[in-house]
């Protein structure tokens, strides 16, 4: 059972919006003890993510929140976009394959570096990334 | 006989100034180091004459007109000065509010006796009033915005230095998040600085980079890969342990570049390259 204990919705539209969220997650981070190897983890996943949703789905939202289960604490970032969605999910999880001509290790790192990693996407509507990373995790 | 506010205002015109003026003044977080009693003046009074003559030429109260626009103007040149010379929201609010107790005073003055038709100009002027005070904050918001802008400007523009630490080596110490446009201007300094120094060895500091992602570590891989072209060496230094332990993770091969993990051993690694020696001078006692 997964609570959550504060929520906070931020839109993402430009480049420089990236510095902001991340900024804000290192907040959260660090309000939840969260140690400096786990923070650079999900700092560095969430500008992986944040950059697919710029990139490929014209910006979007991302909810930052604390979550709590149990006596662990977490963060918990939903990435959701409008944008065209991802056809092929297993093609595009897997290391090096990008329609972007980058390193193609964006989705698949992010998922290395977190707890928990969903990806949902309906081609047309929109892709929505969750990434889940425990204090202690 | 039709009552004519606009007649009413345009007589009580210097009224409602002295009034507005009085409010102001009387204001006790009044900014006299921002802006001085002349000035002030000359803006309420720029502003009152515009604004009666205004309410006298159209009696529309919709702001979208096109009769508005002097008035719009003038108060939005106001705002932004406002904006830039550092006053708060709230003062440059105050000074929009209190034009509008003066007015609703005067008009309680003439038209007190008759409270239907008092009500019924003092909606009015309140409509007016509102609208000028939102695109007031809108204008304001405006400047404040300029001013941010151009900061960032500034900031962006504050380019990487590319130090010449020793004889053939260079030093590019890089603070701040690697976008795809700083990136441009680091690839670019530090090029031109090789060909203009003869340069063997450059050396990326990224001890000041918040996060390393994959379109981070692709930015280094492609300054790398065009410094080799060159002819000269590239080595990444400032590789803290928690970056190091991501760039794994995430699965970003870096092992073609030469690393190190402070700037010191970067140069000492340069320095023997160069087949150069730093020694302590022994000082013999006889």
């Amino acid at each position: 059972m997964i609570l959550s204990l504060s929520k906070d919705n931020i839109q993402v539209q430009r480049e420089q919006d990236v510095v902001l969220l991340r900024n804000r997650v290192k907040e959260v981070a660090v309000k939840i003890k969260m140690g400096l190897l786990n923070q650079t983890k999900l700092i560095t996943a969430a500008s992986e993510l944040l950059r697919n949703m710029l990139r490929y789905g014209n910006g979007g939202t991302c909810l930052v929140e604390i979550v709590s289960r149990g006596r662990d604490n977490g963060v918990r970032l939903t990435f959701a976009d409008k944008g065209p969605g991802i056809a092929d999910i297993p093609q595009a999880m897997r290391d090096g394959f990008s329609t972007g001509r980058s390193l193609g290790l964006g989705l698949p790192g992010a998922k290395r570096l977190v707890n928990e990693f969903d990806i949902k996407s309906k081609v047309g509507e929109g892709t929505t990334v969750m990434i889940l990373k425990w204090a202690n995790g | 006989m039709p009552f004519n506010i606009a007649k009413l205002l345009e007589n009580q015109k210097k009224n409602i100034l002295e009034l507005w003026m009085k409010n102001q003044l009387e204001d006790e977080g009044l900014r006299e180091d921002l802006i001085t009693n002349e000035e002030l003046r000359a803006q309420s009074e720029e502003l009152v004459g515009s604004l009666v003559a205004n309410i006298g030429a159209g009696g529309s109260t919709d702001l979208d007109g096109d009769n508005w626009s002097p008035v719009i103007e003038i108060l939005g040149g106001i705002a932004i000065t406002r904006a830039r010379q550092g006053f708060s929201p709230r003062e440059t609010g105050k000074f929009v509010y209190s034009l509008k107790e003066a007015i609703l005073e005067v008009l309680q003055e003439q038209i007190g006796d008759d409270p239907k038709m008092l009500f019924e100009e003092s909606r009015k002027i309140n409509r007016i009033m509102d609208g000028l005070t939102v695109v007031t904050f809108e204008t304001f918001i405006k400047g404040r915005e300029e001013v941010i802008l151009r900061q960032t400007d500034e900031i962006a523009e504050i380019s990487t230095p590319v130090i010449r630490v020793w004889d053939g080596i260079l030093a590019l110490p890089i603070i701040g998040t690697l976008d795809s446009q700083r990136t441009q201007i680091v690839m670019e300094n530090l090029l031109q600085e090789i060909v203009d120094t003869g340069s063997s060895i450059a050396i990326l500091d990224i001890s000041g980079v918040p996060a390393v992602d994959s379109l981070v570590a692709q930015h280094l891989i492609k300054t790398v890969s065009a410094t080799r072209l060159m002819g000269a060496e590239c080595i990444i230094s400032g590789i803290r342990p928690e970056i190091a332990q991501t760039v794994v993770h995430l699965g970003i091969d870096l092992s073609s570049i030469i690393t190190k993990s402070s700037l010191a051993s970067a140069l000492a690694y340069a320095f023997r390259t160069l087949r150069l020696e730093v020694r302590k001078q022994v000082v013999q006692n006889k």
